[in-house]
């Protein structure tokens, strides 16, 4: 396993006597424009991209390997830390996958809380996705625009789960607890000033000439490239490929809801930004719908053995304390077998593998994530264009290192 | 198709699903190499013999599965075949997943690479490598993906310490 040891990255040059021209480019760990600890070694002609090699790694802390380790309750706080901008994902994907082990029935009340915050949290990570793309391209002020909704969204998962960021909301057997009162009004409130926050972002993109310039016809993408090199989300869908898993493969009720599925046939970063900002718009419809046909009902699976019990109860009837007991010291046993769940997330589709031995630990837990693959295409993306627009590329399409190191 | 129905067993799955697309492609392109078959949780799992991956994953995307979605492997130590490949496959057309697997030897842990196939396999199969040890035939750049180029052994191993070596 050691043939690899001290060879270059990027072997001999592309070009047969170009050797002298052509320099090597370092461009990270630590540069503004990666979105973390992303190295990108570049072969360069002038100011041409002739390769491009992305070297990931920095962040890995083997966190499918801790997973083994643990009780099945306890991996979902973990999730959380793998994409540590679209949180509620993480946790839902994850969920559902022990779920669908353990042919477990969510009442409807959790499932529609599951959408409205897996949609909140999708607005999350969009925030981000165009505040730092917005950034890296010069225009700064966007960035404080959308900090400031996101600051809102980060206020309600604080509310919600006394956390801002690694949630750990959603449990298997459905939510932690009820959301609090008012809740859903704050929500309401919301949702109902920021369809106007978009009109305001796109009033200072869409007709700015430096953005759009810097965008349009950079990163071409085709359809067949986006999916031999395994591209999911927003940029397949600007692409050309209309593949949506929530209305495609509906997991969690998403076929009870109506929404339209952006798609752009030009492939460009400017395709990708326009798609992900109607998708932001798509996503204040699912809420609204998630809100106005809200179910009352209980946030949690009658499942004692596997569900923590509520507070309450635990202090007034033996039985609870006792299943609350054994929850915790011991877990629950989950039957062998093995699945694979996958759910649309804010970057693509994130997908949880778990096999089960019949333990309470899982025997092993496999997270595909979206950014992990769209790296590959980032060569596709940026051979033959300039070096400045290799961080235009990169932000378009919005990859996070957590989730590629994991 | 019932999505609690459980099939165990190359028959049963034959019989059963005779008109899912992608038990009609395997028929078609070589039934001695599909060794096994399962439809659990509404999800189809084929087994391929180690040798026939890359034609296998070729027939798949040839019947419409079009999208390579995720590749790991999973250490069943200390039984023989120790390693077990798990491919999932996506179809956009059909709106499914079909999961291909493959048995590796612990000996010479090896298995042909599907990145001609689809490219896109290219950094799941150096993840493996670089967690498990297992190598890929005809992959264009087999090198250590997330740990660094000089490490020794492969964390995701059964027998390796979860709290590594001190």
């Amino acid at each position: 396993m050691t043939d690899t040891i001290g060879t270059p990255i990027l072997q001999a040059p592309a070009a047969e006597g170009a050797g002298d021209q052509h320099m090597v480019l370092n461009m990270g760990p630590q540069h503004p424009a990666t979105h973390g600890v992303l190295r990108l070694v570049l072969e360069i002609d002038g100011e041409i991209i002739v390769r491009l090699y992305p070297e990931i790694g920095y962040l890995h802390t083997g966190i499918e390997k801790t997973c083994e380790a643990k009780f099945y309750q306890q991996v979902v706080p973990l999730t959380d830390r793998v994409n540590y901008l679209d949180p509620l994902s993480n946790n839902l994907c994850y969920c559902l996958a022990v779920e669908k082990l353990l042919g477990l029935e969510i009442p409807e009340r959790a499932q529609w809380l599951r959408v409205l915050l897996a949609e909140l949290s999708r607005l999350n990570s969009h925030l981000i996705w165009l505040g730092t793309h917005a950034m890296d391209i010069g225009a700064l002020t966007v960035f404080l625009y959308t900090f400031r909704e996101r600051e809102e969204i980060l206020r309600l998962f604080e509310a919600l789960a006394g956390q801002r960021m690694m949630t750990s909301y959603i449990r298997i057997g459905g939510l932690s607890m009820e959301p609090p009162l008012g809740f859903l009004d704050r929500v309401q409130a919301f949702i109902n000033t920021f369809p106007e926050k978009i009109d305001e972002y796109s009033n200072l993109l869409t007709g700015n000439p430096i953005f759009r310039n810097r965008l349009k016809g950079v990163g071409y993408l085709s359809a067949a490239d986006a999916i031999a090199l395994g591209v999911t989300g927003p940029p397949l869908r600007a692409s050309g490929v209309d593949f949506d898993m929530r209305r495609d493969m509906p997991y969690s009720g998403y076929e009870k809801f109506q929404f339209h599925v952006p798609t752009s046939t030009d492939g460009d970063c400017w395709a990708r930004y326009e798609v992900r900002l109607i998708e932001m718009r798509e996503s204040v419809k699912i809420i609204q719908q998630a809100l106005d046909g809200m179910p009352e009902g209980p946030v949690k699976a009658d499942a004692p053995k596997i569900v923590l019990p509520d507070r309450e109860k635990m202090k007034t009837q033996m039985e609870a304390l006792i299943h609350h007991f054994k929850i915790v010291t011991e877990g629950f046993p989950v039957p062998a077998g093995e699945v694979y769940q996958g759910i649309e997330a804010g970057h693509g589709q994130t997908g949880y593998y778990v096999v089960s031995d019949g333990t309470a630990k899982p025997y092993r837990v496999h997270m595909r994530y979206p950014s992990f693959a769209t790296l590959q295409a980032l060569e596709t993306m940026c051979k033959g264009r300039m070096l400045a627009d290799v961080v235009a590329v990169i932000g378009s399409i919005d990859i996070v290192l957590g989730e590629i190191d994991r | 198709m019932n999505q609690t129905n459980t099939l165990t067993g190359k028959a049963a799955v034959l019989e059963g699903l005779a008109e899912h697309p992608a038990v009609k492609a395997v028929l078609a392109w070589n039934p001695q190499a599909l060794t096994d078959a399962t439809f659990d949780r509404g999800e189809l799992t084929l087994t391929i013999a180690a040798g026939e991956i890359r034609a296998a994953a070729a027939a798949m995307q040839a019947a419409g599965y079009n999208f390579f979605e995720d590749m790991t492997a999973v250490d069943w130590f200390p039984s023989s075949p120790r390693f077990q490949l798990s491919y999932h496959l996506l179809s956009h057309a059909f709106k499914e997943h079909i999961r291909l697997r493959a048995l590796v030897e612990e000996a010479t842990p090896s298995i042909e690479s599907i990145t001609p196939v689809w490219p896109s396999a290219n950094y799941y199969e150096r993840e493996v490598f670089d967690l498990f040890g297992i190598r890929f035939e005809g992959h264009p750049n087999l090198r250590r993906i997330l740990l660094p180029d000089e490490w020794e052994g492969h964390p995701l191993r059964k027998d390796y310490p979860v709290e590594g070596y001190r």
